[in-house]
């Protein structure tokens, strides 16, 4: 109850989570801080609250995903919600269900929230237009991945108080990163300073219209950082041949041991998961003392928790 | 007995005569047979006062979609579109399914043309067999049918010997060689411009260099050439580098021309910012600096025709994500009052350069005799009321389809009646 009453006051009014990109710096804020009141849900010996009680949430998912929709699953579940499960190959023209006759079905169904990944950057955009249903974007192309920059926000503020004046680096395939872009937006609207880091090939097109700085070179700001975030190599996503070979990126973009010595020594060391160990992060780094991974993915539940707890809000209270 | 029609009190502008007048232009059996003060009675009498009366406007960038795609939009539809439009005749792009690369192709589509009777329906036909960039396409059998160029439109054509080939091959005919310029290699899988907006929309971007490089390869081309016979023309261009390219390929007297759609001259990148997909369009919109870019060439006269790149798509065909959706946009039924909002009302163009623009220019670079009212041509004429304010709507369109990011724009500048060989084939007021 008291999540409720909270809620009524907050300044969280919106049906969907689509991205970071034109959210507030405060209604991010009140997601962390409603997060913060789930996180002890998983804690207890029984692991589930009311608030989505006879809700279907649909994870509609059109891209390979474990963490992900396993995290929206069982974040579902921990609040009573019914789940279905819809897994397709993403449309094309000329085959297949199209996304608006898949979401008229879903409308069909009764369905209240759904979580949509979709290799198309806009597709929850694009689903939040013709359903009635809440929808929370769970990765769509290289646009956004809004929990993901959510969870990374919620981690660092767990360790570090704030975000307020970090320096944060994200590192990797910026060009093909949708959680580049997720975290990008939150942790700049939180008040830190995000380095993109990797090579000219991966960044995308403008990077110096972003609110970033950019840097072709770790070694230089490996010392510099609070926070660094490894991107993993989405060799799915690559076109062409944006670097020689994963021998040559290891070397200059690689998260190693010795590379570590050159850090703060209460630096945080994150990535999204899965990831490719020797290639973007030696095993000793990820499995080391800086090392938040798996706390982030702790995170993301509490994290997933808290939106489908407010967008499902926001429609009881338009209602 | 003589068939008359006889338009009187017009502002009649003919920009390849020279005349911008209020006078009367009379048509007999057909044919422009008299401008000046005429006082002889005639069987049918337009009073067009306050009006201007050109020469039938021409659209030498039209997507027809038949055969293949009649859902879409057919030679019929399109026909009827267009007189509604102004348009007295328009040029066809051969990107059909299948297309046409034949003398057979061509022929088909003039059938259709002839039993709609409607406006005049040009082709072109394809530079390479299957649109597919490897064989040359039979241009000479084409040609003879009456194909007015060729282009691979949809595509450029990719390998730069084949191009060469094309354009030396094309020198026994006297024929316009027309690109879509586009190398694939720097357009990717690009659904827009590349730039702040496909970076933070998460789509992946066709940067301009796509366009420009192979501009600028054809440009090489055409001097390799030449003194041959000639013509090459850039289809759609849409960067401030390709102006630049035409700057310097003009000043070289090359014999190259170009072309602007409305949406490259009044939308940009920006537009595309709510992921709608009526905003897709191939090139892609670029940036509100290219836009000044074409506009002040346009004023300069390095432009040489203003085309709709008509691209008709079904609804349903539209309703999909950014990244799966068809290219195009259909705007051939405002296209004269968006060229006025575009060019007339900024003061980047008056009336008589925007009608030759669209009339006696295209008309040139297709080859053929038309879009002027010279004494016993054929008698194509427009009559246009540039005060008349309305509001697009889509849904009055005479097109099957409604891809048209304009709807509810209000605009100005109407067609009024559209005369065809002589024949009022559209009137405003039925």
């Amino acid at each position: 109850m008291a999540l409720i009453r909270k809620a009524k006051q907050s300044p969280w009014q919106h049906k969907h989570l689509l991205g970071l990109r034109d959210l507030k710096a405060e209604e991010i804020t009140y997601i962390l801080d409603t997060a913060k009141g789930f996180e002890q849900i998983s804690t207890r010996s029984v692991k589930k609250a009311p608030p989505l009680r006879g809700k279907v949430v649909c994870n509609l998912f059109f891209e390979d995903s474990t963490r992900t929709r396993n995290s929206f699953t069982l974040a579902a579940n921990r609040l009573s919600a019914d789940v279905i499960e819809f897994t397709e190959r993403a449309s094309s023209v000329s085959k297949g269900e199209t996304l608006l006759d898949t979401a008229r079905n879903l409308e069909a169904m009764g369905i209240d929230i759904v979580v949509i990944r979709h290799n198309a950057g806009g597709a929850p955009k694009f689903l939040s237009r013709n359903i009635n249903a809440c929808v929370v974007n769970a990765g769509d192309g290289f646009c956004e991945h809004p929990t993901q920059g959510l969870l990374d926000v919620y981690t660092i503020r767990k360790f570090r108080g704030s975000l307020e004046g970090l320096k944060i680096a994200i590192v990797g395939d910026i060009a093909h990163s949708r959680v580049a872009r997720s975290c990008m937006w939150a942790m700049t609207k939180l008040g830190a300073e995000v380095i993109f880091v990797g090579p000219p090939t991966l960044m995308p097109a403008q990077v110096d219209r972003l609110p970033v700085s950019v840097s072709y070179s770790l070694d230089e700001v490996i010392e510099k950082v609070d926070v660094i975030n490894m991107l993993r190599i989405q060799f799915e996503r690559l076109g062409g041949n944006p670097f020689p070979s994963v021998r040559e990126y290891s070397h200059y973009f690689g998260l190693t041991v010795e590379r570590m010595k050159k850090a703060k020594p209460n630096i945080l060391v994150m990535h999204p998961g899965p990831i490719n160990r020797g290639l973007e992060m030696e095993s000793e780094v990820a499995d080391g003392s800086n090392s938040v991974i798996l706390e982030q993915v702790k995170n993301g539940l509490a994290v997933r928790m808290a939106v489908l707890f407010l967008v499902n809000q926001a429609t009881a209270m338009r209602r | 007995m003589s068939n008359e029609l006889l338009i009187k009190n017009g502002r009649v502008i003919d920009p390849a005569n020279g005349i911008d007048k209020e006078c009367d232009v009379l048509i007999v059996d057909g044919s422009i047979a008299e401008i000046g003060k005429i006082e002889k009675p005639a069987q049918t009498v337009i009073d067009a006062a306050g009006k201007l009366v050109t020469p039938g406007l021409i659209d030498i960038h039209v997507h027809f979609r038949e055969p293949g795609d009649e859902e879409e939009e057919t030679i019929a539809s399109g026909s009827v579109a267009a007189v509604a439009a102004g348009f007295t005749s328009v040029v066809c792009m051969p990107n059909t399914n299948p297309p046409i690369e034949n003398e057979t192709d061509v022929e088909y589509v003039h059938r259709k043309a002839r039993q709609t009777r409607k406006t005049h329906v040009y082709t072109m036909g394809a530079i390479t067999k299957g649109l597919k960039g490897v064989e040359l396409a039979e241009m000479g059998f084409m040609a003879e049918a009456g194909a007015v160029g060729f282009t691979d439109d949809g595509n450029g054509v990719q390998d730069p010997s084949v191009m060469l080939r094309a354009l030396k091959y094309a020198t026994m005919f006297d024929v316009v060689i027309a690109q879509h310029c586009q190398d694939n290699s720097f357009a990717g899988n690009g659904v827009m411009n590349s730039g702040y907006y496909s970076t933070i929309l998460g789509l992946p971007g066709a940067d301009t260099l796509a366009e420009e490089a192979m501009l600028w390869r054809d440009i090489q081309l055409v001097k390799k050439i030449r003194p041959g016979r000639i013509r090459y023309h850039a289809q759609h261009i849409s960067t401030a580098g390709s102006v630049e390219l035409m700057r310097t390929a003009k000043k070289d007297s090359l014999p190259i021309t170009c072309e602007v759609t409305p949406h490259h001259l009044l939308l940009t990148e920006q537009h595309c910012a709510e992921y709608d997909t009526n905003y897709k369009v191939n090139p892609p919109l670029r940036t509100a600096k290219d836009i000044e870019a074409l506009k002040e060439a346009i004023a300069e006269g390095l432009i040489d025709a203003l085309v709709t790149d008509h691209a008709p798509h079904l609804q349903s065909e539209k309703e999909l994500e950014f990244l799966t959706a068809p290219f195009g946009i259909a705007s051939l039924e405002c296209a004269l009052a968006l060229f006025v909002k575009a060019l007339i009302e900024p003061g980047v163009l008056n009336w008589p350069k925007l009608i030759e623009l669209m009339t006696a220019k295209p008309s040139r670079i297709i080859g053929v005799d038309k879009g002027t009212l010279s004494k016993g041509k054929q008698g194509d004429v427009t009559i246009i009321d540039p005060n008349a304010e309305y509001v697009i709507d889509v849904n009055k369109f005479r097109s099957k389809s409604r891809n048209c990011p304009y709807h509810g724009w209000t605009v100005k500048g109407k067609v009024e009646k559209t005369v065809v060989g002589g024949e009022i084939r559209y009137s405003a007021d039925n």
